[in-house]
């Protein structure tokens, strides 16, 4: 089998990259989807709160991927669902399997990384205690109530205030479950303020901010779960100790780029995302391969995924169609002070638009603070922001004229402002 | 006169607000710690009458999954969350459904339907 361009991964960032590919010109295009369908992590979301940015109304997330699907499926974009793969091998040949094509060899020009990612699980954090049934990652609970129509528990502990955890609390409430807390580690959310109000105010839900749970206990299925306070150092504090009997804990501790096979195929991974290093066209270091969306960094509003995925589609397609290369003026960019880190990780000054965004996380919590975006150390431009948070990903429009070839970093810090 | 802390909605900022209630007066409700208009909207809103967006699921017989998404069209007063959850979890669906189709009319006297989120084809 022979494409242009083979999209891996059918969630929001696969089905925008696809659909902006084809719409810059390149016809021949596979999708392929592991899970029975398209819409990837969406047609579990069902709260509203999505598309403000693109369309300027507030959807849920199945009516958000459905627009998509059906864009994709007017353009007559080939897809496969159901379907692994399994390899991407030099010169760009995929392995993937199915039930209906079984083993196949897929030759592409461009290959587009948009996998998505995975929650961290009880192990990665290491939760002391004894091994019941009842200990859920946050997303996994989601699919089971919202999909499958399975109930996870009746009475609730949630560890992590990340949006998913916030919105899981609302959701087994309404449900009819009693969500006894949610212990965060850090001493803020990492969710959305709105969250907070709409999901644990509204219904009474106690937040546990700079807490954790320390063990778990139950034989068969959970029976109780202790909380503790942690200290300036996140090490919990004897004698803070808090049980609470319940039969389900539901883990809401991060999420990790999924690149078991961008690294196969000779990715070079960012240790601070664990995605792909990308430039300014969403393309990784293996040129003709592309990467977009949560396999590139955890995003907190899938609007600017497809913001993003539209870049790397557009991009996928343009070097397609001219497949030419070029001698490049690189410019690196760095993360300093407060900054946690920065996408894209280099640019290529002569492919640069008129306007380019930089996107990153700040380290913890500013009020009134500014952004200093610096070139070869010398300051270009100053954003003010009156509110930062770690949960809030900062998006940096800079001009093409703020720089010229000779530039070889770009860096931002961030400077508490005296008020 | 009472007072009562809010936390905007409106936007991420989230601001704190302080709103001072004088029940004497017709206008009595002050609001400070807003740093936009919206927030002084938000918060008469939030203490007259709050409304929220309710999205739930219904049961679906023969769908290729066992949950049908579904919303409130707009948002219902907050006080109606349980009383519509109730009647929700009552109905039963069949596929195929369309996006948009109405699952419930009307419900609860609110004057606001509940429609499916999603295309959902038979098995």
């Amino acid at each position: 089998m022979n494409y242009d361009i083979v999209v891996i991964g059918g969630g929001p960032a696969g089905l925008a990259s696809a659909i902006e590919a084809h719409k810059k010109g390149v016809s021949s295009i596979l999708v392929i989807e592991r899970d029975r369908e398209l819409g990837g992590i969406l047609q579990q979301c069902i709260h509203n709160g999505f598309g403000l940015h693109i369309f300027r109304e507030e959807l849920t997330g199945p009516e958000y991927a459905e627009r998509f699907i059906e864009a994709l499926k007017a353009m007559g974009i080939e897809y496969k669902l159901d379907t692994m793969v399994l390899e991407i091998g030099e010169d760009k040949c995929i392995k993937a399997m199915n039930e209906i094509d079984g083993f196949m060899s897929i030759k592409a020009k461009a290959i587009i990384l948009a996998m998505g990612c995975r929650e961290r699980t009880r192990g990665a954090i290491a939760i002391p205690g004894t091994r019941p049934a009842g200990v859920f990652s946050a997303g996994t609970a989601q699919r089971y109530l919202n999909m499958e129509g399975y109930m996870v528990g009746k009475r609730v502990v949630i560890l992590g205030s990340g949006d998913i955890g916030l919105i899981m609390a609302r959701r087994m409430t309404l449900e009819g479950a009693k969500v006894l807390a949610v212990a965060e580690l850090m001493p803020y959310s990492g969710g959305l303020t709105r969250n907070i109000v709409q999901c644990l105010n509204d219904f009474d839900i106690p937040l546990l901010l700079s807490h954790t749970v320390t063990e778990i206990k139950g034989k068969d299925r959970v029976s109780s779960v202790v909380v503790s306070k942690v200290d300036a150092h996140m090490k919990p504090i004897a004698g803070t100790e808090v049980e609470y009997e319940c039969d389900t804990l539901l883990l809401s501790v991060g999420l990790i780029p999924e690149n078991e096979l961008s690294k196969q195929a000779g990715v070079e991974i960012d240790p601070r995302t664990s995605g792909p290093i990308v430039n300014e066209s969403m393309e990784t270091t293996v040129e003709g391969i592309f990467a977009c969306g949560n396999v590139v960094h955890v995003h907190d509003l899938v609007d600017f995924v497809t913001a993003e995925s539209n870049r790397a589609g557009a991009n996928a397609a343009k070097y397609v169609i001219e497949s030419r290369k070029k001698a490049f003026s690189v410019i690196n960019t760095y993360s300093n002070e407060g900054i946690t880190y920065i996408v894209p990780q280099y640019i290529r000054f002569e492919n640069l638009e008129d306007k380019f965004n930089l996107f990153m996380r700040v380290k913890k919590v500013y009020h009134n603070a500014k952004m200093v975006v610096k070139a070869d150390g010398v300051t270009i431009k100053e954003f003010k922001k009156n509110h930062m948070a770690p949960g809030e990903m900062e998006n940096l429009v800079l001009e093409k004229s703020l720089l010229n070839e000779s530039i070889k970093s770009l860096t931002v810090e961030v400077i508490k402002e005296v008020v | 006169m009472a007072q009562k802390e809010l936390i905007c909605i409106v936007c991420p900022l989230g601001c704190h607000l302080t709103v001072e209630i004088d029940e004497s007066k017709e206008q009595g409700i002050k609001v400070f710690g807003n740093k936009c208009p919206r927030g002084e909207t938000y918060a008469n809103k939030e203490l007259t009458a709050p409304t929220r967006m309710l999205p739930t699921t219904v049961k679906i017989k023969n769908g290729i999954l066992n949950r049908l998404p579904v919303k409130t069209e707009a948002p219902i007063p907050k006080e109606m969350i349980f009383p519509c959850m109730a009647v929700i979890n009552e109905v039963e669906v069949e596929a195929p459904v369309k996006i948009g189709d109405v699952v419930i009319e009307n419900i609860l006297g609110t004057g606001v339907n509940i429609v499916a989120t999603r295309t959902m084809t038979a098995k």
